[in-house]
């Protein structure tokens, strides 16, 4: 039914990698202690977080790169649409690394570990930042900047 | 071990994302576009991530320690304050101009370093900016 009304969707391909993602979540939850928000284990990783130098942010940001580049490895190159111009990445870029700071937390932080957690920070969160980035994109191809 | 459990969360995470298609910025992107050719995919990908994170609460909920030893070092913030809608807000704005997250960004590093790299240094700009101006 999926296929049919929306042919480009991957839905099991799609709730496949979701499991997984939320098994990795889950380890470093289980494992280490602690909160797979990956807005915050990059700002870690670089030393622009309150905080000694965090080891397990650094693994966990290295290995991230070496899951991702193992499955391109095993199933064949992985799909990479970009935007047509450097600028949008440089643009959402700035904004995305501002933003998840000043929000405490991204699609992982908030929208994995929060939601499922049913804090109802993480709800808002991601209910806001889905919001803002539906009008966004609407935005843009109204102004002629869609891609 | 505790270098172990890093290690095995970040392959796990990456991988999923690679699988599922989130690396794909034009598909995320789709996603958010409810008014265009909507891609419904980023909400079965939630879905799986949801179920499995949320038994893993409830196992949490029964540990007092973690598996490494250590103890949980978990949010416990309960405040909604204007800092939290207004980086969601604008984290959601960054999302849909490039149609990157951090997750994907810094995973894309290994699979297309170029477009990776622009997103993920001018992220750092963004951390570093917001380290400064917020206090």
């Amino acid at each position: 039914m999926i296929a049919e009304y929306f042919p480009q969707a991957i839905p099991l391909r799609g709730f496949i990698g979701g499991l997984l993602i939320g098994l990795g979540a889950a380890v470093f939850l289980i494992g280490s202690g602690r909160i797979a928000g990956i807005s915050g284990l990059f700002a870690r990783t670089l030393g622009l977080a309150t905080g000694p130098f965090d080891r397990g942010a650094l693994w966990f940001t290295l290995a991230l790169i070496g899951g991702a580049v193992l499955v391109s490895l095993i199933d064949g190159p992985v799909v990479q649409r970009f935007p047509p111009h450097w600028l949008y990445l440089a643009v959402g870029g700035v904004i995305v690394g501002f933003g998840t700071r000043l929000g405490s937390g991204c699609t992982s932080g908030h929208g994995v570990c929060g939601m499922s957690r049913l804090s109802k920070r993480s709800i808002l969160a991601t209910f806001t930042f889905m919001g803002f980035g539906i009008v966004t994109v609407a935005t843009m191809r109204a102004v002629g900047l869609g891609w | 071990m505790r270098t172990g459990y890093p290690i095995l969360a970040g392959l796990l995470f990456g991988a999923g994302l690679a699988i599922s298609g989130m690396l794909d910025p034009a598909r995320v992107r789709a996603f958010l576009d409810v008014f265009g050719d909507w891609d419904p995919t980023l909400a079965f990908v939630m879905g799986g991530a949801l179920i499995v994170m949320a038994a893993a609460w409830a196992v949490q909920r029964r540990m007092n320690t973690s598996l490494a030893g250590t103890n949980f070092d978990l949010p416990d913030t309960t405040t909604i304050d204007t800092r939290l809608v207004g980086g969601a807000a604008m984290f959601g704005i960054g999302w849909g101009i490039a149609g990157l997250c951090p997750g994907p960004a810094v995973a894309s590093l290994g699979t297309a370093i170029g477009p990776a790299a622009i997103f993920v240094v001018s992220m750092a700009m963004g951390v570093a900016l917001q380290r400064v101006l917020v206090r």
